[in-house]
């Protein structure tokens, strides 16, 4: 469920938006900012506050890949998965990964800390491997320092 | 007329078209899945590649989308160029790569367009050999099955049910090869024209439902040009028969009528004719309320003697029987004796659109011009639910305008995807005045909701200020002013302006209103168009042969001294309340009733007949344009049923009125009709006769692949019986007869070689999307002529609506599931109906205390009815709806003023 | 934030000379003492839309999103005057999703006002109402920045309305994307900032004519604008021959893979690709060689080691049989597999296919599990044929949108270039390199 917080988030970009559509995606953001991804009832619940129907929010959310429709971990590890990492070095640290929270990407740690999910190109590639935490973004990551940067994140 | 070179030759073609059109209007076969003729071209399938040549020198050639491409003079193309062949096959073999190749075990099987266009393209090995994506299908309801595997991404399904019938509740969801189109959750489609789907789809994604539960295919059913009984709209439709029952419903390409589409009323609501509620053998009374069933021909004799007797003997017609047995009731009883089989308040209604529409000079449109008009006021009907496929066709209409605005940016007008960026969400003008929203609301400019005597009022001021010879209506405040000046300038300014209304209401004065201003737009350079719904399939046929009403047919009954009534095709215990049907019955020693289904009126006959449905038998029907159209008989009934006219002859022949030989078929007593009735003159030409031949042959009702024609009744009889004989028209009971392709009006379904879907209809039109070929079927008998300046502006203006304290105007509210009789005998149709209820709005519920689903009691004259509370929003204060024709609710006559009130210890 | 390589004098890098050691941007006080927004106050004081058009017409400026169009020439489309529809856009292509690509990044988060700047002159040109950033959704560092940077505008009568007492209003909205590659696509990008689903649209109407709601649209790149600024300041001639070759102007380049110095760099458009690589990047990590480089991006051609003396520009490069694209090199060397290089890249493209077109939707997953497979061992006889015919199908005017087009570039060159490799993945049943 939404709470009053981010309804009056989304109210607020509606004001300033040209017209409610052109706010959908910024509204679904805005709802997924809540737990992470954006559930059935709280996507009906951004189409009603826009005036459209769920289906036609659901055709847009699941469109886009930053829009997720289903639960994730507190903290959610976008790994690069573009030709630069890959040259550079993913494989050793999805391997890396892997061995240190026991998942694949598109999984979440049994105690709900992380979820992995590959990214297209990050936009680093000059700091190639790359993965960015909830915002935070890391370069020139290898398996050594996954440990220390997984710390940060309760 | 530009000229085209396919193939290094020449060939002309119609103008403004796309070279996918051009090719196909040719009689070419080009492969193609997204465009549809209704919906036109957006390009994403890229089936229909084509190479295209810049002169003659150009070999090399580019290839180019067809229905991208328009077809414009000097334009050099190849179809059999080896690379576009190549490619075309490639997009099948990528379109296959997740297909489940699920044939033998699917619906759309034998009448499937990808199918088609495999074969077309020549792919028939697949070198894919990796897993298939696969989906999870979704409930979308009692009319559709879902079945997403199937699925090749035309985006037809979305483009139809979203931009052309404006659903919103079904949408493409996911991206890349993993693309959805289905409902954000499982659940009944809410659109009334979801059925289209089934036929939109190239393919086995969306099948019929009911189909399901009784499947045929395709190739196996005996099918025959129809017509849809369910609404006055009068869509074309075939049905398809096999083993004696009906098994599904499709559309019937009809360029003036419905095009491609129906909606799902008319698609879902046939299984009546299978339904347990039939009666297939003559019944009589034994004791009060039991029929048992009795031999033809002792009944006929019997009931002859009755007629013979010297007893007057009155006939009560109806607007759901056929002009034939309406006209056979009236000669048999006499004119004087034969009543139309509505209530005076709903035959004068009758009355007065035959009046208004032959009286002119504003014109009754076809369909196809209805969805041409650029400017439109509805004015009192809520169409989707009283003709939904006139809703359908109006929905089309507010692209007209904005449309032109593209067409000066060099968009034609088949190029979909582009006019969707240039129009955005501009439409053209479209006002609704209704007394609740309707689903048409969401193309309105302006939405007027009031109580029928204010619509009326809008109208009639609407046409003084178009016409200062129409009156002025007095009184009128402000708001309503402004906006009637709003509608006028813009009805004015519409080069194609269409007034549509009717008698939901049962208000004279709307109707009235509504031809006042579509008179009133009407000039020596304009003709507006005026179209009113009629509620019953063949209200307007049953309206131009006139009649009294039922009030005179019971007092004939009571007072009269009539002693004998028959009944043709009417529960009379849904045209009035139950205490006055009782006393009419109750005066008649003899009632005989001729229908096909076992009602409330039968278990008060002492004769029951039992009538053909549409399927069984032939009859015309009138439609609401004033277009007399046949059905043409899909199958032989079982049992003593045939069509009503003919129980009628019969029964005139017992009784000695006239010799057995009388109506021979059903072009002798159309040729009757036609002679007694000037007006009616045209329905000769409703169909070709049943002499009609090819080259000395019938047109076959089966496919050629018909099978088990020597096994179905192998378990009955193993010798093969005769073929039944058809005496009304050049179709047969058979796979045998004209080889060929038949005319448009007589092929009993569209197939042409390589084409098995609904598709081949390509290859029986003019121009793709244009008029069957030799012309669409229907003749239309109400024309009236145009004399400028003779316009006239009958109906009283009404006085404003002014609520009553602690009363409320109960006004019908119709439901496209649930209004209409027979088709709620259709359990999926059932199963989308509303239960009874009273509509109030949010401030007169407050005022009673009432909330959404708490009982309530509505009082009309003394007529109590206990209904759950619906609160619309919409409603006006002081007016209150009540569900028309919804199974167990008493008809009362309305619009009335009623008292409401909490349901008592509730 | 992008280490930049500063060596060069400022002047002959306009695009950069306001980057700070620490890849933090100016604010808009500092920015405007290092000559920021200079050219926007000379604009409003005496160019009229049509001088501005015309100088950039004359500057030979091409658009940096990948395909070089004249951005002058794109922009003189719009219709102008007093019966053009209103509101007018323009649309910054921000998106940058372009494997390889992370030139715009380093403009948007080091010079925020750099970029803010040439959106107040495109939209002057094209007199535009309002202007949407489209950022791509990661860039939060670059949506920070933009923020701050806006908000230090509104604050000056920057933009908002009548600017500078200029009579002239500009709304400039920043729009987050919720991620995927075809909105960098300019008519899916419209789609996108209108809430829909981001299938491109059909050409005709052109955005220039009907684009974001109907309306008269620009869309232009990070870079492409970035340079409007410099252009108006210093004229066209001065840009022209900030260039080696025709092309005009600077470029950024990057470069990206197993060389020493992976970065950007600014430098003179038409920079041989050789000297790109060696003096910047470094050349490669000892003990690799270089065997091929993408030069512009996931969707260029690959070019051999020798063909690497190819001035980058958009005509040069496409002369020997690629695209200069966005200037942001992948180097392909001798320890990578290039049939796995290949494998991601189409693996990135079947995922970002819209969905809407056959070829595109159906084929690049085909294409993206054959070589899946080869790289498993389980490549069979008949694939590269497979491939090749998907690359021959896929081509530009087959499909709905450019991306399956370029999805191809690397495909059909990596097939042609690299063939032995391919071959031996299906010979051999198992990938060289693993
Ligand atoms: C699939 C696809 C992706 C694209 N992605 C981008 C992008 O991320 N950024 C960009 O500026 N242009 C991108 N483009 C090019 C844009 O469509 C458009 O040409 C460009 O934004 C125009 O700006 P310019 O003229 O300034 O280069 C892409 C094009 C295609 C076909
Ligand atoms: S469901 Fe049918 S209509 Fe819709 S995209 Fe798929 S094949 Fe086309
Ligand atoms: S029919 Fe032409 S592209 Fe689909």
């Amino acid at each position: 469920m939404l709470t009053t917080e981010t309804k009056n988030e989304i109210l607020a970009e509606l004001a300033h938006s040209e017209t409610n559509r052109m706010a959908c995606i910024e509204s679904l953001k805005i709802a997924q900012r809540q737990s992470g991804w954006v559930s059935d009832e709280e996507l009906c619940e951004v189409a009603q506050l826009l005036g459209l129907t769920p289906d036609e929010v659901d055709g847009v959310a699941t469109f886009y890949n930053l829009i997720r429709r289903r639960p994730v971990g507190r903290h959610v590890i976008l790994l690069c998965a573009s030709v630069s990492c890959w040259v550079m070095g993913y494989a050793a640290l999805r391997a890396g990964l892997a061995q240190t929270l026991g998942v694949e990407p598109g999984q979440t740690t049994p105690d709900g800390r992380f979820t992995v999910l590959e990214n297209q190109c990050l936009g680093a590639c000059d700091h190639a491997p790359v993965l960015m935490i909830d915002n935070d973004l890391y370069r020139d990551v290898d398996a050594e320092k996954l440990g220390d940067i997984l710390a940060r994140y309760a | 007329m530009p000229t085209l070179y396919i193939d290094d030759k020449p060939h002309t073609v119609g103008d403004g078209l796309n070279l996918l059109e051009a090719c196909l209007s040719l009689g070419f076969n080009v492969p193609y899945f997204c465009w549809h003729p209704a919906l036109g071209s957006v390009g994403a399938c890229r089936q229909c590649a084509v190479k295209s040549f810049q002169n003659e020198q150009d070999k090399r050639g580019r290839i180019v989308m067809a229905c991208m491409t328009a077809a414009s003079e000097g334009t050099r193309i190849s179809l059999d160029d080896p690379e576009v062949k190549s490619f075309r096959a490639g997009v099948i073999e990528w379109l296959m790569t997740s297909h489940p190749h699920d044939c033998p075990v699917c619906d759309e099987g034998g009448e499937c367009h990808l199918q088609d266009m495999t074969v077309m393209c020549g792919h028939n090995y697949r070198d894919y050999r990796f897993p298939k994506r696969t989906h999870r299908n979704q409930n979308l309801g009692p009319f559709i099955n879902h079945e997403m595997n199937r699925c090749i991404q035309c985006y037809r399904c979305v483009r139809y049910y979203r931009d052309y019938a404006g659903g919103r509740d079904f949408d493409a969801q996911g991206s890349n090869s993993r693309v959805y189109f289905g409902r954000h959750q499982d659940g009944a489609l809410e659109s009334e024209f979801s059925g289209n789907l089934v036929e939109v789809c190239p393919t086995g994604v969306f099948t019929d439902k009911t189909q399901k539960s009784h499947y045929t295919r395709r190739w196996d059913l005996q099918t025959a040009p129809s017509i849809c009984v369910h609404c006055g709209a009068g869509c074309n439709i075939t049905p398809g028969e096999r083993y004696g029952t009906l098994r599904r419903i499709r559309n019937r390409y009809n360029g003036e009528v419905n095009g491609y589409f129906l909606c799902d009323r008319g698609r879902y609501g046939y299984e009546f004719v299978n339904g347990g509620h039939r009666a297939r053998v003559a019944m009589r009374r034994a004791e009060p309320g039991s029929l048992v069933p009795t031999a033809k021909p002792l009944a006929l004799p019997r009931i002859g003697s009755l007629l013979a007797g010297g007893a007057r003997c009155i006939g009560i017609g109806s607007p759901r029987a056929s002009l034939e047995s309406n006209y056979a009731l009236r000669k048999l009883v006499g004119a004087e004796n034969f009543f139309a089989g509505v209530t005076a308040a709903h035959q004068s209604l009758t009355e007065l659109t035959v009046h208004l529409l032959e009286r002119g000079p504003a014109q009754t449109p076809s369909m196809r011009e209805m969805a041409q008009a650029d400017a439109v006021l509805v004015l009192g009907e809520d169409l989707t639910n009283t003709a939904p496929r006139i809703a359908l066709a109006l929905r089309q209409s507010v692209l007209n305008a904005p449309m032109k605005a593209a067409a000066s940016m060099g968009i034609p007008d088949w190029n979909d995807g582009a006019l969707r960026v240039v129009l955005q969400d501009q439409k053209g003008p479209f006002f609704i005045a209704a007394p609740d929203a309707t689903r048409l609301d969401d193309i309105a400019t302006e939405t007027f909701r009031a109580a029928p005597d204010d619509i009326a009022r809008l109208g009639f001021s609407v046409a003084h200020l178009l016409d200062p010879k129409a009156p002025e209506v007095p009184g009128l405040d402000e708001n309503t002013r402004q906006l009637a000046d709003r509608i006028a300038k813009t009805l004015a300014a519409a080069e194609r302006p269409l007034v549509v209304s009717g008698p939901s209401l049962g208000s004279a004065s709307v109707l009235s209103a509504a031809a006042a201003v579509a008179n009133a737009l009407s000039t020596e350079t304009r003709r507006a168009g005026l179209s009113l719904t009629a509620p019953e399939c063949n209200t307007l046929g049953a309206g131009l042969l006139g009649g009294g009403t039922l009030e005179e047919a019971e007092r004939a009954l009571s007072e009269g001294g009539a002693e004998l009534v028959i009944i043709l095709e009417n529960d009379l215990y849904r045209r009035a309340d139950h205490v006055f049907v009782d006393k009419l019955l109750g005066a008649a020693k003899q009632v005989i009733l001729i229908d096909h289904t076992l009602n409330r009126t039968a278990s008060h006959a002492d004769y029951f007949l039992p009538a053909a449905t549409f399927a069984e038998g032939d009859g015309t029907l009138v439609n609401s344009e004033g277009r007399g159209q046949r059905c043409i008989q899909v199958f032989m009934p079982t049992g003593d049923v045939q069509e009503s006219w003919r129980w009628l002859r019969d029964l005139g022949a017992a009784a000695g009125k006239w010799p057995q030989t009388e109506w021979e078929n059903i072009d002798v007593i159309v040729a009757d009709i036609a002679a007694a009735f000037p007006m009616l003159k045209g329905v000769r030409d409703a169909a070709p006769l049943a002499s009609f031949r090819i080259a000395g042959f019938k047109i076959p009702r089966q496919s050629h692949r018909y099978s088990g024609r020597t096994a179905m009744r192998a378990k009955m009889d193993v010798s093969e019986p005769g073929i039944p004989t058809d005496p009304d028209s050049p179709l047969t009971f058979s796979m045998e007869g004209f080889a060929g392709p038949a005319p448009a009006s007589l092929a009993s379904f569209f197939w042409a070689p390589g084409w098995n879907s609904v598709q081949s209809i390509n290859k029986f039109q003019e121009e793709i999307g244009g008029a069957l070929m030799g012309g669409d079927p229907g003749v239309r008998l109400i024309a009236p002529e145009l004399e400028p300046g003779r316009a006239e502006y009958p109906g009283a203006i009404p006085e404003a609506f002014a609520p009553r304290p602690g009363k409320w105007m109960v006004v019908p509210m119709y439901h496209i599931h649930g209004s209409d009789e027979m088709s709620m005998l259709s359990a999926a149709v059932a199963e989308r109906a509303p239960a009874p209820h009273i509509a109030l709005s949010p401030e007169d519920a407050q005022l009673l205390g009432l909330g959404e689903g708490e009982m309530a009691e509505l009082n009309i004259d003394g007529e109590i009815l206990v209904l759950q509370v619906a609160v619309h929003a919409a409603l006006p204060k002081g007016v209150a709806g009540l569900p028309a024709g919804l199974p167990g609710m008493e008809p009362v006559e309305i619009p009335a003023w009623g008292a409401v009130a909490r349901r008592v210890g509730s | 934030m992008a280490e930049f390589n500063q060596q060069s004098d400022p002047d002959k890098r306009p695009l950069t000379a306001k980057v700070q050691p620490d890849g933090r941007p100016l604010s808009l006080k500092d920015c405007e003492k290092a000559g920021g927004y200079r050219a926007v106050r000379a604009m409003l004081g005496g160019m009229s839309p049509g001088d501005v058009t015309q100088r950039v017409k004359d500057s030979g400026l091409r658009g940096r999103g990948g395909a070089g169009f004249p951005t002058g020439s794109k922009w003189s489309f719009v219709p102008m005057g007093d019966n053009a529809p209103r509101p007018k856009y323009l649309v910054v292509n921000a998106d940058e999703m372009e494997p390889g690509t992370f030139k715009d990044r380093l403009l948007l988060e080091s010079d925020p006002h750099q970029l803010v700047e040439g959106v107040i002159i495109a939209a002057y040109a094209i007199q535009a109402d309002i202007a949407y950033i489209f950022l791509r959704g990661e860039y939060v560092l670059a949506e920070e920045r933009l923020k701050t940077a806006l908000a230090e505008l509104r604050a000056a009568g920057l933009v908002g309305k009548n600017i500078l007492g200029s009579g002239c209003s500009l709304e400039v909205h920043l729009h987050t994307s919720a991620g995927r590659y075809i909105c960098g696509e300019e008519t899916a990008l419209i789609n996108a900032l209108e809430g829909r689903r981001a299938n491109p649209r059909s050409k005709p109407p052109f955005p220039q004519v009907c684009g974001l709601r109907g309306k008269p649209t620009i869309v232009n790149n990070v870079e492409t604008l970035c340079n409007l600024p410099h252009i108006l300041n210093n004229g066209a001639d001065w840009f022209k021959g900030l260039s080696l070759t025709p092309n005009g102007g600077t470029k950024i380049y990057g470069a990206s893979g197993k060389v020493r110095r992976p970065g950007l760099w600014e430098l003179p458009m038409g920079t041989p690709a050789r000297e790109i690589l060696e003096e910047y990047a470094g050349g490669m990590r000892d003990g690799m060689k270089l065997r091929a480089i993408i030069p512009g991006g996931a969707s260029t051609d690959f070019l051999l080691e020798s063909q690497l003396d190819v001035p980058m520009d958009f005509d040069t490069v496409a002369q020997a049989g690629s695209r200069m694209g966005t200037g942001t090199m992948i180097v392909l060397d001798d320890q990578t597999c290039p049939v796995g290089m290949v494998h991601n890249l189409m693996r990135f493209f079947a995922h970002e296919s819209c969905g809407w077109c056959t070829p595109c939707r159906e084929g690049l997953p085909w294409v993206e599990k054959i070589l899946a497979a080869m790289e498993r061992g389980e490549g069979q006889p008949g694939d590269l044929e497979q491939l090749a015919r998907h690359v021959t199908a896929l081509g530009m005017g087959l499909t709905y949108c450019a991306l399956a087009p370029g999805a191809m570039e690397p495909l059909g060159s990596g097939l042609k270039l690299f063939r032995d490799d391919f071959e031996r993945h299906i010979r051999d049943k198992r990938c060289p390199w693993s």
